[in-house]
């Protein structure tokens, strides 16, 4: 009976020490390094790229693929941003546009693990350190602006300055960069308005409540064609803040990494992206507004 | 002669005093031990500096203090006219609500159909009703959404305040009633000599109490686009990953229910103290 006893007591103790334990404050600093893939020095062709296919580039997009950043839901014909910077990308990786395979990979399948169906996947990806997690990332290809959009007939609808917008009523989805861009670059006389959601804002415009909403590019390309009755986009606003980067996607640590990054970095330094923004962004809808 | 207390009395002074510096003595330690408890436990958290850092950040608090005073002005304005307008309307449906006679049955219904859905509607499905609904059906002259927000937040007080009132109104003894009246006086005569100031008096603690509550609750305009306190703390907070504004923000608030707090407390000792008179 005693032995009993004490084992139930030894037993408690054992317990009462583990809760202990398992309350005390426990820390977390374990720093998660992500190393960047460096971009290798090894030369970038097809002959020394490995790829799918060899001697092929297959670049993955999802299906159906929306304007601006493709046109007519053919990411082969050259057209619309993204596939524009597929094809220079290809070009300068020394693949010729018969050698660049297109295939439709689902947004989500895109990041999640596991095989790829792609060497490369253009799908408006910005880059944040989860997906880092998963996929690689390119250097971007293109930083996200903030865009002004309205309904037909507002105030602002013709619009081609900022300071024909100084005058107007503005809203932002709050803790954006879109509502910096109203306080920092616009600079309203009338105090912006801030939402819960964009949806509000949506509903504030239509309504005329305000007279033009700031979102970003991608949201605008998108609120304007599928979302308001009669959106239409007053033009792109300055850079400002930290911008959203989009990057393209391989595989997680991709041989090709390193290759496709020099690639995009030649693009942006001669000039190629900004001047594939203005033919494909800037041009299909989206004026500079200064 | 001078009266002498007798040594036993002096005894019972003496015993008293002991015990009453002993009670305080034994707060005041019972107070240090707990305070520092807490502050060591709080205090030697191995998070604490992170959560000092953003959540009592002082350079923070004063680089958003002044957005945070822009947005608290706006409560105020609207906390002033939003709870004498719902006093207003809370007494009035409570009026129609005590009428008697079958003829006043339809005001009787809509009062308490009124006082039934407002209270049971939720306050920001009623603003989103108000501020994003009516500027929708698009009609000539549609007020600003500031003042769409108000109306909702009326309306919805109103209700509540509107149920206080009765409550005040019935507590006062029918009697009253029946001899104001055979004295001469009309109902409404009655009613807004004898029974109002009853009833008002009764209820000013729960009046004021829904007062300190509207005050926080005003602020749920914000969702309609104005930038009320809590949303400037809350821009603050997005754009430094910083929670401070949040801390300053609630600090603000609380001084500035502390007055109506003090006036509540102050109202309600009146009452019982007058009620309590003679006995």
């Amino acid at each position: 009976m005693t032995t009993r006893f004490t084992y139930l007591l030894t037993g408690g103790a054992v317990l009462a020490l583990a809760t202990l334990t398992a309350c005390a404050p426990a820390d977390d600093d374990t720093t998660s390094s992500s190393a960047s893939p460096s971009a290798s020095s090894a030369t970038c062709d097809p002959a020394s790229l490995s790829t799918l296919t060899a001697g092929k580039l297959t670049i993955g997009t999802d299906n159906p693929a929306y304007e601006p950043w493709f046109k007519d839901n053919k990411p082969a014909n050259g057209e619309g941003f993204e596939s524009a910077v597929a094809y220079r990308v290809a070009e300068r990786l020394g693949y010729s546009k018969e050698n660049v395979v297109w295939t439709s990979v689902t947004f989500n399948n895109a990041i999640a693990p596991g095989a790829k169906k792609y060497d490369i996947d253009l799908n408006q990806f910005s880059i944040t350190d989860e997906r880092k997690q998963a996929v690689d990332f390119s250097s971007p290809y293109y930083l996200v602006r903030q865009t002004v959009i309205t309904t037909k007939g507002s105030k602002i609808a013709n619009a081609k300055t900022l300071a024909e917008l100084a005058g107007a009523k503005l809203g932002a989805q709050v803790g954006t960069t879109s509502y910096s861009a109203i306080t920092d670059v616009i600079k309203p006389t009338e105090k912006p308005s801030v939402f819960n959601s964009n949806d509000d804002a949506k509903a504030a415009l239509q309504n005329g409540t305000i007279d033009g909403l700031v979102v970003d590019l991608p949201t605008a390309f998108y609120m304007t064609a599928a979302d308001l009755d009669d959106g239409v986009i007053v033009g792109q606003l300055p850079q400002v803040g930290v911008p959203e980067q989009f990057g393209i996607v391989l595989d997680k640590g991709s041989s090709l990494t390193g290759c496709v990054s020099q690639a995009v970095d030649s693009l942006r330094q001669d000039g190629s992206l900004a001047e594939l923004e203005k033919t494909w962004l800037s041009e299909a809808g989206a004026p500079e507004l200064s | 002669m001078t009266h002498a207390p007798s040594p036993r009395q002096r005894e019972r002074f003496a015993y008293r005093r002991r015990q009453a510096i002993r009670s305080v003595l034994l707060a005041a330690l019972s107070t240090a031990v707990l305070g520092t408890l807490l502050a060591v436990g709080i205090t030697g958290a191995p998070g604490w500096d992170r959560v000092k850092q953003s959540f009592f950040a002082w350079d923070k608090a004063v680089e958003y203090l002044p957005d945070i005073l822009d947005g608290l002005w706006l409560n105020l304005k609207l906390l002033v006219v939003c709870a004498t307008a719902a006093l207003a309307l809370g007494l009035l449906v409570a009026v129609l609500r005590t009428l008697r006679g079958p003829v006043f049955f339809p005001v009787r219904a809509v009062a308490t159909g009124y006082t039934y859905a407002l209270r049971g509607m939720p306050l920001i499905i009623v603003i989103y009703l108000f501020a994003f609904g009516i500027p929708g059906l698009r009609l000539q002259g549609t007020p600003d959404v500031l003042v769409l927000g108000g109306a909702a937040i009326v309306i919805t007080y109103g209700a509540y305040l509107a149920e206080v009132f009765r409550a005040g109104i019935e507590s006062v003894h029918p009697s009253q009633i029946a001899a104001a009246r055979s004295l001469g006086l009309s109902y409404r005569q009655a009613m807004r000599h004898v029974v109002l100031p009853q009833a008002v008096r009764r209820v000013a603690p729960p009046l004021l109490n829904d007062t300190v509550a509207l005050q926080k609750d005003v602020g749920l305009i914000s969702l309609a686009g104005p930038i009320d306190a809590i949303r400037a703390a809350q821009i603050g907070v997005a754009q430094d990953a910083n929670f401070t504004p949040y801390i300053v923000a609630g600090v603000l608030f609380v001084l500035l229910a502390l007055p109506l707090i003090g006036i509540t407390d102050w109202v309600t000792l009146r009452a019982a103290r007058r009620q309590n008179a003679g006995t």
